[in-house]
C-alpha cells in the first residue's frame, strides 16, 4: 500500500496533519516529519528521507509539504531515497486527507495518490 | 594529500572560521527580514562541515567538496542546507580532475544551476542568486574572455558578488521567507547573498594563498579589464 509522509516546519504540526489524515484511513502508513532536529522549526532532508523508508512498504511514498524549505528538503529526501516517491503540490493538510484515502483503494499507485493530493489544491471552504 | 586537496580543505576551513565571526551579523540581517536561524545554521554546519573534511584520509577536491556539501546538507536544515550543500554536493564532480580555471568555471556554473533549479529564484528575487549570477558570470568571462589568472578573475567575481549584495537592499523579496513581508523586505539586506559573498571572500584568499599568483591586480593601462567597482556588464 502506498505510505504518506507529512513534512511541516512543526514536528507538532506534521504530526496533527498526520493524525487528522489517520481518522480518515486507518491502515494507510503515515509518517509525520518536521522541526530542525535541534528543538525547533524547520525541515532536514535526511529526516524526510528516513521518514519516506518508515513510510514505505514497497509500494512507494507520496510526501506532503508545507512551505519553502520543506519543499527544497523533500525534493533532495526524494532524490537521495531508493523508494519511488512523489511529492504533491497540495495543501499540506487537504492534501494528506486526501491522500491517506485515495491510498487505501486496492488499485493505488503513488502517481493516483499524488493525483488526488492534488485534487485538494481547488477546494473551496465558502 | 594533494596541494590542491590541502588547499579545498583549508577553504572549508576558512569559511567556517568567516561564518562563525560573522554568525550574529548574519542573525541580525536574518532577524529583520527573515526567521532569524541563518548565522547560527550557517556557523553549525560549516563547523561540522570543516571537522569533516578535515577527518578525511587523502582528500582530493571532489570527494573534499562532496563531503562538505553532504555534511551541510544534513547539520544546516532549512532552505540553506539543499542550497549550499545539496549545490555543493552536485556540482562536486566537475573537480573530478582537480581544480583548474576550467573546472573551476564548470564548477561555479553547476552550482549556480543547481541553486537557481532547487530555489526556483531568478536575479532580483533578492536572494543570494543576486550575489551568485553576477559573480560566476564575471568569473566565467574573466577567466576565459579576459584570460585573467584564477585568483584575478576570483577577485573580480568577489567584486561582482559584493555589488550584488548591495543591489539586494532595495529590493523587494520575492523568494523565500522574506517574501511573506512584501514590501517590507524593502532596505534590507538578503543574509543568504551576503553569506554567499562571505563563502567567496574566503575561497578568493585561499586560493590567493595557496596559487602562485601576482600579489596584486594588474594596476597598468594595458589590464583588459574595467577597475573593481566601476564593472556593470553581466
Amino acid at each position: 500500500m502506498v505510505g504518506l509522509a507529512v513534512v511541516s516546519h512543526s514536528e507538532t504540526a506534521a504530526e496533527g496533519i498526520a493524525e487528522v489524515a489517520s481518522e480518515m484511513a486507518g491502515d494507510t502508513r503515515i509518517e509525520p516529519v518536521g522541526g530542525d532536529g535541534q528543538g525547533g522549526f524547520g525541515t532536514v532532508a535526511d529526516d524526510i528521507e528516513a521518514a519516506i523508508e518508515r513510510a514505505d512498504d514497497g509500494d512507494g511514498v507520496v510526501v506532503l509539504v508545507d512551505l519553502g524549505s520543506a519543499v527544497m528538503n523533500a525534493e533532495v529526501a526524494t532524490e537521495v531515497s531508493d523508494v519511488e516517491t512523489a511529492i504533491a503540490d497540495a495543501p499540506v493538510l487537504e492534501g494528506a486527507v486526501n491522500a491517506a484515502v485515495a491510498a487505501t483503494s486496492a488499485s493505488a499507485t503513488v502517481e493516483s495518490v499524488r493525483e488526488q493530493a492534488e485534487a485538494a489544491r481547488g477546494v473551496e471552504k465558502l | 594529500m594533494s596541494d590542491e586537496g590541502a588547499a579545498v580543505v583549508a577553504a572549508v576551513a576558512a569559511v567556517a572560521d568567516r561564518i562563525e565571526a560573522e554568525r550574529s551579523h548574519l542573525t541580525d540581517l536574518d532577524s529583520a527580514i527573515g526567521d532569524a536561524d541563518h548565522g547560527g545554521n550557517m556557523a553549525r554546519g560549516w563547523a561540522a562541515a570543516a571537522e569533516a573534511v578535515a577527518e578525511m584520509q587523502d582528500p582530493e577536491p571532489e570527494a573534499v567538496v562532496k563531503t562538505a556539501g553532504k555534511t551541510l546538507l544534513s547539520e544546516v536544515g532549512g532552505a540553506s542546507g539543499p542550497l549550499y550543500g545539496g549545490s555543493l554536493a552536485f556540482a562536486s564532480p566537475t573537480l573530478a580532475d582537480g581544480v583548474t580555471a576550467e573546472t573551476a568555471v564548470d564548477f561555479a556554473e553547476t552550482y549556480l544551476e543547481k541553486v537557481q533549479d532547487r530555489g526556483d529564484a531568478r536575479v532580483g528575487d533578492k536572494t543570494m542568486v543576486d550575489a551568485l549570477v553576477p559573480a560566476v558570470h564575471t568569473f566565467k568571462k574573466s577567466v576565459e574572455v579576459d584570460d585573467l589568472t584564477p585568483v584575478e578573475a576570483l577577485a573580480k567575481a568577489v567584486a561582482a558578488a559584493e555589488r550584488g549584495v548591495d543591489f539586494t537592499v532595495p529590493l523587494r523579496a520575492s523568494k523565500g521567507r522574506a517574501s511573506y513581508l512584501g514590501w517590507r523586505s524593502v532596505g534590507h539586506q538578503d543574509p543568504g547573498a551576503t553569506s554567499t559573498l562571505y563563502i567567496m571572500e574566503e575561497l578568493l584568499a585561499v586560493a590567493t594563498e595557496h596559487l602562485d599568483a601576482p600579489e596584486q591586480l594588474p594596476e597598468d593601462a594595458e589590464s583588459p579589464t574595467v577597475p573593481d567597482g566601476e564593472v556593470t556588464e553581466d
